[in-house]
């Protein structure tokens, strides 16, 4: 039991630890700029938490970070790094986009669940060329997942341009989506982020409880052990970037279907990417994704402010997070080094 | 003349377990110390805090009479330490000369000098008989192999006090008589050994000093010459262990696992295994004899589901068996102790409940369709670790926690308590102690008993020749005599396995 409480303490303590020594940093270069880091912190966060409005603003930069955060944290699970959350994200957003737009006199509780399966539908389609590469050619996620997302942003970019174009309009973007695909506010939050934690309750429980979950972990732990228990690593891998992708397709249709109303190249910049983030922070835990995706979201919603009321730039918010991402993932490495101490060798292909 | 190394009070808690409580311990230049103990008692943490790996929680260290800092590696391999891990420290996809210069690679403006690396681990392999392809690559290394890159990786810096844990727990008797004379000949060249193992044979062969550790304290220190086996096992157990196995007649049936005219291929395409027919009746215990790598792996891989067969049939009661995956072949009834546990047995960093589970996760009771019953789980983690003697402080620990011998325990006690037919162990006392092995013996012992017909894959010619009813000899890939065990002659055995012809029976 001590056992288990201590492991559970550190997998808070780490991530913790990361944020105070980021905003240290942070703060350090706010005084270089000139300004108050005190007063600039206090603004971030009284902008995000300290108001209802302010909180219904996080809430909403929350919830597309959720579900990218746990695109990335179920791949991770399994052992793969699927960086290209981002690209999957905007196969969905679009998908959701064209699908809100084109079907005309649906009742929206058809037309919602629908765009959104487009979007789930076509960001698994984006991972799963990642995942059979993976499992059928040995080909390196990471490599695939980024080229992919390049891949994906300049189709998209054609897409909008051409043949999915808002016709009359010098803009290169699609048609508004139907007033029936709009996801609607309730009690002045957007209903998305009630979609977003029952996803990640839906993954908590599939990790903890299903024997698919139980399947994705053996096989990012030790794959051989896996293999050798009668887990097929291939449908592992494809499943996981099936569900990662289709995760992350949500994450772009919710975003389209609830704040943009249409897709917009420029819309949905770094969301993927975020989810990286969120997802290391929360050390791959589907429910820690919640709280992390709710500090990243409030620090990007508030950012403007602050360089309103403390005249800082708000770059210092990517700043701020390469920083979190970077002391979230030095522990991991850290770890990783004591671990080896301990005897277990670092690539999968031995051990764990 | 100053001692190599002076442990004094040394003590370390993980939790609730007292790992290392007051230990003093101490090593003169040239002098080999064999460090004893139980799974569990503790000895991998002392020598861990030695080397600056563990920190202790109080206790000094000192080398060559200076203080060594709590948690200083650097230091300690900078004052000569060098450490042979008990688990293996190589990077799996690198090769041997690479994984040898690791750390500290030859270099000129900044480029590592493959060639001299190359040229040094030649050199290197000659100079103490460890022969060894240094272009290899780790991870397609049989563990003995692998186990001499460890060794020779440790020789590379000039070491003065040079720590072993259980080097010899993968090596065959062959290679072991070769690392005892290479670290006979490093003690006369004034090189202290701090030696770890279980196999009480080595200690009296090569030990100037045995020191015994139970439960973390430190109980006796004797030499071979005032004490005998069986006097070291009980010091380390703290009761009489019986060093023989005690086993009725067996009663075997009908043949129960049948090989026929297999052929399989190593891993480098080459056949190891050619035409091979072998039959293990219903409660007995086939033992194959053999030095490591005329085919054993090959030959338990194959019939277990982890590698092709290229010709031939497997039949479990009577029934094929085709080329299946590992956990088809468990489920046709075959029960199977892997050699590699680290890499195949177990997952580390679950908890043992779930390795307990590990390839029946999916069936009931412990999971309802899709559902895992995680209360099955962990009653039957709980039941088993009892049953099975596995020293842990929960069933719910990770299995990382859990000492070498444990750990195997562990992997005994998924594969028996299923009651398979079938049972294939290949090495399975490697690294676990004098107590343990006896329970082991039992373990296989009792599934011979209710019926199961017992494969048995070992390196230790002793422990073929005590389990077995039958013995049969593989060398080249072929069985080349069957004994039965009552008329099993060890020299005879003993030219077989070296490949002289002798006579059938
Ligand atoms: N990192 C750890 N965390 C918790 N407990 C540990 C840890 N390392 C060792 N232990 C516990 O400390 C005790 C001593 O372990 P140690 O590995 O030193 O035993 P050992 O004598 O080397 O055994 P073996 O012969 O099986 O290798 C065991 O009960 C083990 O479970
Ligand atoms: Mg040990």
């Amino acid at each position: 039991m001590a056992m288990m409480q201590r492991v559970k303490l550190q997998s808070l303590t780490v991530p913790l630890l990361s944020l105070l020594i980021a905003f240290l940093f942070g703060s350090i270069l706010i005084a270089l700029q000139g300004s108050d880091p005190l007063l600039a912190y206090q603004v971030l966060f009284t902008k995000a938490f300290g108001s209802i409005e302010g909180i219904a603003t996080t809430l909403a930069k929350a919830t597309p970070l959720i579900l990218s955060g746990l695109a990335v944290a179920i791949c991770l699970r399994a052992g793969l790094f699927n960086i290209g959350a981002q690209g999957q994200l905007i196969s969905g957003a679009l998908a959701s986009a064209w699908a809100g737009y084109s079907f005309v006199g649906l009742p929206f509780l058809i037309h919602i669940p629908l765009a959104l399966l487009f979007g789930a539908f076509f960001g698994s389609l984006v991972a799963l060329v990642a995942g059979l590469l993976k499992a059928y050619r040995g080909v390196h996620e990471v490599i695939t997942t980024i080229m992919l997302n390049s891949i994906v942003i300049a189709l998209a970019d054609y897409l909008a341009s051409t043949p999915f174009k808002e016709p009359d309009q010098p803009i290169t973007r699609t048609p508004k989506i139907e007033e029936s695909a709009r996801i609607p506010d309730i009690f002045g939050l957007p209903f998305g982020f009630f979609i977003a934690i029952a996803i990640s309750v839906a993954f908590w429980w599939l990790m903890r409880r299903t024997t698919t979950g139980f399947r994705i972990e053996t096989i990012g732990r030790n794959r051989s052990a896996g293999w050798y228990a009668g887990i097929s690593v291939k449908r592992v891998i494809i499943s996981s970037m099936l569900l990662g992708g289709a995760t992350a397709g949500i994450a772009g249709a919710v975003e389209t279907l609830s704040i943009t109303g249409r897709f917009e190249p420029a819309f949905n910049a770094g969301l993927g990417f975020d989810g990286i983030t969120v997802a290391l922070l929360a050390r791959a835990n589907p429910l820690g994704v919640i709280p992390a995706a709710i500090l990243i979201g409030g620090m990007r919603g508030a950012a403007s402010t602050m360089q309103f009321r403390a005249g800082v730039a708000p770059e210092i918010v990517d700043l701020l997070l390469a920083l979190i991402l970077f002391f979230v993932t030095a522990p991991i490495l850290l770890r990783l080094l004591k671990r080896k101490e301990e005897g277990i060798s670092l690539s999968s292909g031995w051990s764990n | 003349m100053t001692n190599l190394l002076d442990v004094e009070g040394l003590s370390k808690r993980f939790g609730t377990v007292q790992a290392n409580q007051e230990i003093s311990l101490s090593v003169k230049p040239g002098e080999i110390v064999a460090l004893l103990g139980e799974n569990g008692a503790g000895k991998s943490t002392l020598v861990k805090a030695v080397i600056g790996l563990v920190k202790p929680d109080s206790g000094t260290i000192r080398v060559k009479g200076q203080e060594l800092p709590y948690g200083d590696t650097a230091g300690a391999i900078a004052r000569g330490i060098g450490m042979v891990h008990q688990h293996f420290q190589l990077v799996p996809v690198m090769s041997v000369t690479e994984n040898l210069v690791l750390g500290d690679e030859p270099t000129r403006f900044g480029f590592i000098q493959m060639q001299k690396a190359r040229r040094e681990t030649t050199e290197l392999s000659k100079k103490y008989g460890l022969a060894i392809d240094g272009d290899a690559i780790i991870e397609d290394l049989p563990v003995g192999m692998a186990q001499r890159v460890e060794i020779l990786k440790a020789l590379r810096r000039d070491v003065s006090l040079l720590i072993l844990d259980e080097p010899t727990a993968v090596l065959t008797p062959q290679e072991t008589d070769e690392l005892l004379e290479v670290l006979r000949n490093l003690a006369k060249k004034g090189v202290g050994i701090l030696f770890i193992t279980h196999k009480l044979r080595e200690v009296m062969a090569i030990a100037d000093r045995v020191v015994v550790l139970r439960n973390g304290k430190l109980v006796g220190t004797t030499t071979p010459k005032e004490s005998s086996e069986s006097q070291l096992a009980q010091m380390m157990v703290g009761r009489e262990v019986v060093l023989h196995v005690e086993k009725g007649p067996g009663h075997p049936t009908g043949a129960a696992l049948e090989v026929r005219e297999l052929e399989v291929l190593d891993d480098r395409k080459l056949e190891a295994v050619k035409g091979l027919s072998l039959q293990v009746k219903a409660g007995e215990i086939l033992g194959i004899a053999g030095v490591e790598g005329n085919g054993q792996r090959e030959l338990v891989e194959a019939i277990c589901g982890m590698r092709n067969r290229r010709r031939g049939t497997v039949l479990v009661a009577g029934k094929e068996v085709p080329n299946l995956k590992p956990h088809e072949v468990h489920a046709a009834g075959v029960a199977h102790i892997p050699e590699d546990r680290e890499r195949h047995g177990l997952v580390a960093s679950y908890s043992i409940s779930d390795n307990l589970v590990l390839n029946q996760f999916d069936q009931e009771p412990y999971a309802k369709g899709w559902i895992r019953d995680l209360d099955a789980v962990a009653r039957n983690g709980e039941e088993l670790v009892k049953r099975y003697d596995i020293r842990t402080t929960s069933a719910s620990a990770p299995a990382s926690s859990l000492s070498g011998g444990n750990k195997q325990k562990t992997v005994v006690a998924r594969e028996l308590s299923q009651d398979l037919p079938v049972v294939v162990a290949a090495q399975p006392t490697r690294g676990v102690d004098v107590g343990s092995i006896e329970f082991i013996h039992k373990q296989l012992i009792s599934a011979r008993d209710r019926g199961a017909a017992v494969l048995l894959v070992s390196a230790e010619l002793d422990e073929i020749l005590s389990l077995s009813d039958r013995v049969a000899v593989l060398y080249g890939g072929k069985i080349v005599a069957t004994f039965d065990s009552k008329n099993a002659n060890r020299d005879e055995i003993g030219r077989l396995m070296a490949g002289s012809q002798g006579s059938r029976s």
